[in-house]
Parts: C-alpha cells; sequence; structure tokens
C-alpha cells in the first residue's frame, strides 16, 4: 500500500465508459477509459487489447501527457516493492511505487534517491518516464541516471528487459519517451547512501536576474542549487532571487549545526489541505506582492549562516500543502518549463521575465535551475538555465505563452512535456532534435499505432 | 530485538491482509503471511520484507480444506503472538439466490473455515497461554440486507462466534479476540461498487486500527469507521416493519 494516500482526481463523465481525466494543473479535462490493473500481467493484458492508450502513474504530469486518447491504464495497483540489497544499494519496485514510498521506507535506514523532482507524489514509471530532474541536474543528471534498468510490456505483449547494456536504445528512448514505447512494469534503482537525512543549506540574495545567473555559475561545485525568483518584481530588481545552495548534511555537520537532532527523522505530515472551492479573489496581485515581499525578506534574514534543512521541506516544499493545485480555480493552470541555452540564457531568460512580469498574472515564485547535458534523444534537460511558472488559464494566456515559446525557440530551447498542455507540433519540433530516435523506437515495436497520450497526438510524435 | 513478536495473516493476498501485514512489520513484528493463492501472497511479503527490513514468509493454505486446518496450525514453523485473519468473500448475491453452490461458497468462506481455524489457534494460544485472535469481520453481519444477505448472514455468525469465543476465553484469562467491523474499503473486493465517501476508508486505515486494537489500546470490538458505528445503531433500531420496506 502507498504510505501515502493520493486521491485520484476523477470525475463522471457523460460517457458511462470513461471518465473526465486531466493532470494535476487540471487543464485540459478529457474523457478516457481508466483501467486500473491489480499485477503487471494484468496491465499487460490491458495493452495487449487496447489501441490509443498510455500508462499513467500519480497524475503529477500538469498537462495532457498521462491521458490515453482512448484508454488510460494506471499503475497505482503496482505498487509492490520487490527486492533491496543494502550491499549494493540496488532496489527493485513495481512502477506504481512512488518516490514518497521509497523515502519512507529507506530514509530511516541511511538510503536516500540521487535525484527527486520537486514532488516526491510521482511514481517511479512516471519519474523515467519523464526523466524528471532536481537541483542537483547539473552536477548529477536526471532520474535515468539512477536506473540500472526496468522491464517494459511492448505493445505486442512481449515483456522485455532495458538497461544500458540490454535493448539499450529502447532504455534510451524510454527515458524521457514520456511513455511512449510501452508499459514500464517495474525498475531497479540505486539508492544512495547517506550519513544523515539533513540537508546543509546556505541563502544568498541576488538583486537580479544577472546576480541570481552569478551565483549558480560560481556555485556550480555545490550539489544541489536552486533560485527563487520574485516574478512579480519589476525594473532594476526583475529577477531579484534567494539562491539556495546545499548539500547532504554529514555526520559532522550535524554534530557543529544540530547536535540534538535524530540523524535520520521520517517524513513530515500533511498538515494543511487546500479546500475544493478555494476562492479565486485570493490570489491577486496584491496578495501575491505581499507574499513574495515576505518570502524574500524572511529568506535574505537568513542569508550567510549555513543551517540544517529538514529534507521532506528543502526538496518538496509544495507537497506539505495537499490539493495545492486548487489555489488557481476550476479552469485550471499550465505549468511554463522552458530551458534556455548557456549562450543566450542571460538576454532570453530576462526577455521572458520582463513580459511576465509585466502581465503579473503569474504564480508567486518563479525557480530558476541550471541544468547539465540531457540524458537521452528525449530527456527535456540541455545544459542551460531552466524557468519555472505557474499561470492560471484566462482567455489571454495561450496567446501570451505563445510569445514566450517564440523566444523559446529563437534561443534553441525548448519546453518540458511533463508540464506541457498547449504548445505547438512547430515549437516541440524544433525543440527536440531526438524526436527521430524515438519514432523510430515506435515504429519497431508497433507504439507508433498503439500507444498515444493526448500530449502525443497534439504534437504528432 | 531479542524478543521479536510475531504476526500470521490468514488472507495474505488481499488488499486488508498486506496492509495489515505490514503495520505490523513497520512495528518491528516478524510476518507470516497463509493464502491459497501463493504467488499473489508472495508478491506481498516481498513488498513487506523490502519495506520494513522484517522477516516475512509465506504458508500455503486453503481455508476451505477444512480437514487440512489442524494440521495448518501444529506445522507452523512458529506458533504467532497474534493471528488476524481477513479471509472473506463478497459473493454475487443475485447469482448466490439461484447457485446454492455459490451461495455455500460464500456461507462457508465468511463464516464456516474461519470460525473453525480460529477455534485451533484459540486452544493452542490457550495451552500456551497467551495471544491475540483477531478477526475481520462486516458492518453487513450487523443487520441483513437485501443486496447481500447470504454475505451479511455469514459475517453476522462470524461476529458472534467471535464474541462467544471472547466470551469463554476472557474467563480464562490471557487470551483475547478482537472483533473488527471494517465499513466499506477500497479493495479488489469492492472496486467496482460505487463507495460513500464519508464512510470508505483505505485498507492502511483498517490496517491501523487492527494493530491499534491489538497492540498500543486494546479492545475488544472496532468498527472502522468511526461514524459506522453510529450508522449502524441506527439501522439496527429500525423496526422490522419499517426495515423491511427500505432499500439501504
Amino acid at each position: 500500500m502507498p504510505a501515502v494516500a493520493l486521491p485520484e482526481r476523477v470525475s463522471a463523465a457523460s460517457d458511462p465508459s470513461g471518465i473526465r481525466l486531466s493532470g494535476w494543473g487540471n487543464y485540459p479535462k478529457v474523457s478516457t477509459e481508466l483501467l486500473a490493473p491489480q499485477t503487471q500481467a494484468g496491465a499487460r493484458d490491458y495493452l495487449l487489447a487496447r489501441s490509443g492508450v498510455v500508462a499513467r502513474g500519480a497524475g503529477r504530469a500538469y498537462g495532457d501527457a498521462a491521458i490515453g486518447v482512448q484508454s488510460t491504464i494506471s499503475s497505482r495497483g503496482l505498487n509492490r516493492m520487490r527486492s533491496f540489497d543494502a550491499a549494493t544499494a540496488r532496489l527493485t519496485v513495481e512502477a506504481g511505487v512512488t518516490i514518497a514510498d521509497i523515502l519512507t521506507a529507506f530514509e530511516p535506514r541511511g538510503f536516500f534517491l540521487k535525484v527527486v523532482p520537486g514532488t516526491k507524489f510521482v511514481t517511479v514509471g512516471g519519474a523515467i518516464a519523464a526523466d524528471v530532474h532536481g537541483k542537483n541536474h547539473h552536477r548529477d543528471g536526471g532520474f535515468g541516471t539512477i536506473v540500472e534498468s526496468f522491464r517494459l510490456a511492448l505493445p505486442g505483449g512481449e515483456i522485455v528487459s532495458c538497461s544500458r547494456s540490454e535493448n539499450a536504445a529502447l532504455f534510451a528512448a524510454t527515458v524521457g519517451g514520456m511513455g511512449l514505447t510501452g508499459v514500464i512494469l517495474d525498475a531497479t534503482l540505486r539508492l544512495l547512501p547517506i550519513e544523515t537525512a539533513w540537508l546543509r543549506q546556505d541563502t544568498r540574495v541576488a538583486g537580479h536576474l544577472d546576480a541570481a545567473i552569478d551565483q549558480l555559475e560560481s556555485s556550480a561545485s555545490a550539489t544541489y542549487s536552486v533560485a527563487w525568483i520574485d516574478c512579480l518584481a519589476r525594473g532594476a530588481a526583475l529577477g531579484r532571487s534567494l539562491v539556495y545552495l546545499a548539500e547532504h548534511a554529514t555526520r559532522r555537520d550535524k554534530e557543529m549545526l544540530g547536535p540534538d537532532l535524530a540523524p535520520f527523522p521520517g517524513p513530515r505530515t500533511q498538515r494543511l489541505s487546500v479546500p475544493e472551492r478555494f476562492p479565486g479573489w485570493l490570489l491577486n496581485r496584491a496578495s501575491m506582492r505581499a507574499f513574495n515581499e515576505l518570502y524574500f525578506r524572511r529568506g535574505a534574514a537568513r542569508q550567510g549562516e549555513p543551517r540544517l534543512v529538514h529534507w521532506d521541506p528543502y526538496f518538496f516544499p509544495l507537497d506539505a500543502i495537499a490539493d495545492w493545485n486548487r489555489i488557481y480555480g476550476r479552469r485550471g493552470f499550465v505549468q511554463y518549463q522552458c530551458v534556455i541555452p548557456l549562450d543566450r540564457a542571460r538576454r532570453v531568460l530576462a526577455e521572458i521575465l520582463d513580459r511576465v512580469s509585466r502581465r503579473g498574472d503569474a504564480s508567486f515564485l518563479a525557480v530558476l535551475k541550471q541544468l547539465g547535458d540531457g540524458g537521452g534523444p528525449m530527456s527535456f534537460p540541455l545544459r542551460g538555465y531552466t524557468l519555472t511558472m505557474d499561470f492560471p488559464v484566462t482567455d489571454t494566456l495561450f496567446a501570451f505563452l505563445d510569445q514566450l515559446d517564440a523566444l523559446v525557440v529563437d534561443a534553441r530551447g525548448r519546453l518540458y512535456l511533463a508540464k506541457d498542455a498547449r504548445q505547438s507540433r512547430a515549437t516541440f519540433e524544433s525543440g527536440y532534435p531526438g524526436l527521430a530516435a524515438l519514432r523510430d523506437i515506435r515504429r519497431q515495436t508497433g507504439a507508433n499505432t498503439r500507444l498515444a497520450s493526448h500530449l502525443s497526438a497534439r504534437l504528432g510524435i | 530485538m531479542t524478543d521479536t513478536k510475531s504476526v500470521l495473516v490468514i488472507g495474505g493476498s488481499s488488499d486488508i491482509g498486506h496492509a495489515t501485514a505490514l503495520r505490523y512489520a513497520k512495528a518491528g513484528w516478524r510476518v507470516m503471511l497463509a493464502a491459497r493463492d501463493v504467488e499473489a501472497a508472495k508478491r506481498n511479503a516481498d513488498d513487506i520484507r523490502t519495506r520494513s527490513g522484517v522477516e516475512t514468509s509465506v504458508q500455503v493454505l486453503d481455508v476451505l480444506q477444512t480437514g487440512q486446518l489442524a494440521g495448518f496450525v501444529a506445522g507452523l514453523p512458529l506458533l504467532p503472538d497474534t493471528v488476524v485473519c481477513v479471509v472473506g468473500e463478497l459473493g454475487d448475491q443475485l447469482r448466490a439466490q439461484t447457485d446454492p453452490e455459490l451461495a455455500t461458497t460464500i456461507m462457508r468462506t465468511n463464516f464456516e473455515a474461519p470460525s473453525l481455524l480460529l477455534e485451533r489457534f484459540a486452544q493452542t494460544f490457550k495451552q500456551r497461554g497467551s495471544g491475540t485472535i483477531v478477526g475481520v469481520s462486516s458492518v453487513a453481519g450487523d443487520r441483513g440486507r437485501a443486496s447481500n444477505y447470504y454475505y451479511g448472514a455469514s459475517k453476522a455468525g462470524f461476529s458472534q462466534f467471535l464474541s462467544g469465543l471472547r466470551n469463554r476465553l476472557a474467563l480464562a484469562g490471557k487470551v483475547r479476540v478482537v472483533t473488527v467491523k471494517p465499513g466499506f474499503v477500497r479493495t479488489r473486493m469492492t472496486a467496482h461498487m460505487k463507495l460513500p465517501a464519508p464512510l470508505t476508508v483505505d485498507p492502511d486505515r483498517v490496517a491501523e486500527d487492527i494493530f491499534r486494537a491489538d497492540v498500543t489500546k486494546p479492545r475488544d470490538v472496532i468498527y472502522v469507521a468511526r461514524r459506522f458505528w453510529l450508522v449502524m445503531t441506527i439501522i439496527c433500531a429500525l423496526p422490522e416493519s419499517i426495515f423491511k420496506r427500505m432499500r439501504i
């Protein structure tokens, strides 16, 4: 059983055989048949009998990546761990096991995951399919780097093992392949032994975007680095940020900074939850500006003193608030995450931030991160800087985002498919030159005629 | 831990059985799963071992082979401190009305087999002078309903069996009997049903309450979704002349 209950957000549709399903952004909501196999054999059998189908994990992809055109195979029943070898730190789990499950079981035993995204409520299958990245991508690469192997059910019913030595091309295309090569059944991961589960964090204040990028650049040796940008700040303060640098705290760090703390504190429990009908008027320019100001001052006050931070709020700050996606209301929101190659990053990101701050309805905070080289033909990361922002869906939003897309395309950047709900085919194709490799694999395995998500249909993958 | 306790879960391939065994394992208990579907039980045992690091094993048992129950208890690698029986079969009520074989299977699975098995454990626990028997019954046993009276009646029988067994063992001392009445639980057994959300719980919740009723806060009879106690008290208080005309 998952340690944390993860509600599947579904509602009844007029079509009795289907349901309305959406990603974490609650946009778009579309009809699909939802299947919930309880075993790996069951998952394979569903796959064999269907087309227009894709696997779905915990539903944390923001847009339409994990919704099948006709059918969606949920991996939630594939939630068993299989084996763990403490000597080699290798863990084998079924695809529906979440990162939260793994950390709950293994953090108290002195193991962590070297790559985690910003929420722990994603499944291992989903993390592989999106090749999720963490705050250490510039140093350690994406989720694919900690995957030793996985087993994949192909549309023809065959189950194949994939690793860097076995079916290597299929392995590479599946990491970041958005579930379009087959259904991931289970995976073997390499866990990271840790001395303590605390993070030693340094906070730096950057008064504007250039300073933030300077900070990230000069601290490239830090394991974890990320900048939280106040994207309502304008003029000379455009891009003002708090830059957070962190390392896994050693036993010595803990002795010095927090001798009384338990070395491996378990996960924090969720205490807050956003009500179903969150009053939308609470989210306006004045309240966001006030929040950002407060957040920024609180962070700035901590500049200079390294301190120990609990792993859960450090890696997964938003997970403390259940259903936070509801604050954007019924129409939902889209998360916009682009990456801009190194040489153009400063100029293009400044342009994007300027347009966003003038528009004024972006999220409270934007996240700026340095990325290293990508992991496979379809992995999102490339050497450069990635910027992430939330936008509530409004009538004028998509035209505005199309303008940002033009800047990204012009800079040879790309958008993250796990967050995408609206980019055009042209934007996508110009951003992912490795697409041909995925299409080749899909033709070879017959996936091209059988596996289709709303995302793949929209983008012509 | 030098004094490791152990739990045997009968019905170890089920969702509630899995969650319950995992809850005990997280507290450091050694786990044995007994089930007819060995492959499914093994998958659960692997999961529990991997998550908790505790020793787990699988025992083959078809509870309907009642002639083998005594041998099963005698042949266990060790006599557990607690035995939890989650064996149950909802069955298709409409079909059972015309298919005596199915009706028999429902009644045997929910009442006859668990009762005979737990009686064996009662005797061996009594000889040893310690042990807890947890029987997972159902609120459906509190009053017969049109929609599932084979299931309900056999659970009613099982609840009364547990009550009587508790009564007998209480006078003898040392051995405890716990009756658990989950309301609606999201499991494979109920996957096809539309369940009322306020009265529905996850298997993890059932597991937590079983563990609590056994170990941390001993109780005799527990309703898992607390408000079910109130619901059932009201339903049981309705006069039969009214109840028989209701669709609940």
